[in-house]
């Protein structure tokens, strides 16, 4: 099975409310690659990641899964996508631990605890593994989330919204290594920052030239 | 498929016992407001018996809808509901692992409460006992359509007063059966037609509503 995609959209166009963000964006990730979004605050950078992971509908245009329509790639696509919002998606009540064994247990993997902790482990969240997630501090909460993208090695879509945010200069240099080696085993990354990021082979994409008037 | 029904239920119940006093409000709930109808009616035992399986039904459906307003709320704020829409398992198994969730947390207590309250209403033993089955067939139903009616009103800033006016409605037959199941037996006829008809709408609140709730969420969520 392959979930390597690639994700691509075509013409596509993004309204919230009755603005329109933009129009006419054609983009392709293909695999291997790491692109950089770039468009300033409120250009629909968001947007647009959540238009690619599935989660809200193009006001025109289409995302293409693999050549075919995203709807009709279906469990596929969903499969083949790693979405990381603003938000960590990790509950308060549970330890870090369970939280993150949840997400592997929904993507469907099994032995989703083991995953779990040695995905956690590699984050540098050992000792932190059973404390209950509200106990955690902003950055911890921000590599408990960016775990799941080591729940497994498959070349999956990763889409990350501000993955750097909060963490300190050694996480980053960490996630930067991760995505370097996710790109080299044939995954696609495609990321949005506010802070410089360096990774080996990284193109920019700029949001800017597809805004439409306002 | 059973699988993700399975984890999403273990998980929220595992919350549900860390929030314990946030999970057994909807009981505290439901057992003061019945236990005031006999102070505030006065202690005519008949009266009181009249009166029993209406007033339990209807706490209990108030209660039901207290708890299930926050069904998706806390998921939708930590972003988990995302994710769950992300997955590659059917959002239906979400659902449903959710609602099984939610009643064996709220609703199954409410029905070990209700003898505890046939009592305080001075009913017979036998219909003490069919007025906990009809809940037993009843509340599964409220957490079926109070889960649509969450989903329909994820987001929105006075969600938790429009989810009771959207399913209290929709659950008007399920408190009717549920009563009348109770009533006839103290008229002294059989109560089973009005539990199989209970019985036949659980089945179809159980066939539809989660589809239902599943499109909502992905509605509240675009």
């Amino acid at each position: 099975m392959s979930v390597s995609g690639p994700l691509a959209t075509r013409a596509l166009a993004c309204r919230r409310g009755r603005r329109l963000l933009f129009r006419g964006l054609d983009l392709q990730l293909d695999p291997g690659s790491v692109t950089w979004l770039r468009g300033t605050n409120g250009s629909g950078k968001t947007s647009l990641l959540r238009i690619l992971a599935g989660l809200s509908q193009p006001a025109e245009g289409e995302v293409l899964w693999g050549g075919q329509p995203w709807r009709r790639a279906g469990a596929l696509a969903r499969q083949g996508t790693i979405y990381i919002s603003h938000a960590n998606a990790l509950k308060d009540d549970l330890t870090l631990s369970e939280a993150v064994a949840f997400g592997g247990a929904l993507s469907g993997l099994d032995g989703a605890r083991a995953r779990a902790d040695a995905a956690l482990d590699a984050m540098g969240l050992r000792t932190r593994r059973d404390a209950a997630v509200r106990t955690l501090s902003q950055g911890q909460r921000r590599r408990g989330a960016l775990a799941r993208l080591r729940l497994d090695d498959a070349p999956r879509t990763w889409i990350l919204d501000e993955p750097f945010d909060a963490l300190d200069a050694a996480s980053v240099e960490a996630l930067s290594h991760l995505i370097e080696t996710h790109a080299q085993r044939g995954g696609a990354v495609l990321l949005t920052s506010h802070q410089a990021v360096t990774v080996a082979g990284m193109r920019e994409f700029d949001l800017e030239p597809y805004r439409a008037a306002p | 498929m059973s699988n993700v029904i399975l984890s999403v239920m273990r998980r929220d119940l595992l919350i549900a016992r860390r929030r314990q006093v946030e999970a057994l409000l909807p009981l505290g709930f439901f057992v003061v407001s019945a236990g005031l109808f006999p102070i505030g009616v006065g202690p005519e035992a008949h009266v009181l018996r009249q009166i029993a399986p209406g007033v339990v039904w209807v706490c209990a459906l108030l209660a039901a809808m207290l708890s299930v307003t926050q069904m998706f709320a806390s998921d939708h704020q930590d972003g988990s509901l995302e994710q769950m829409l992300l997955a590659p398992q059917p959002l239906v198994g979400v659902v449903l692992g959710k609602v099984l969730a939610h009643w064996l947390s709220s609703g199954l207590p409410l029905v070990v409460a209700a003898p505890l309250l046939g009592v305080l209403f001075d009913m017979h033993a036998g219909s003490i006992a069919w007025l906990a089955f009809s809940l037993l067939l009843g509340t599964p139903i409220l957490s079926l359509l109070g889960a649509v009616g969450a989903a329909l009103t994820l987001g929105l800033r006075s969600g938790a007063a429009l989810v009771f006016l959207l399913v209290l409605p929709l659950t008007i037959p399920a408190l009717i059966f549920g009563t009348g199941a109770v009533l006839a037996v103290d008229g002294g006829q059989s109560p089973q037609a009005h539990l199989s008809l209970l019985g036949a709408l659980l089945i179809v609140t159980a066939l539809g509503a989660p589809w239902a709730t599943a499109s909502a969420l992905r509605i509240s969520m675009d």
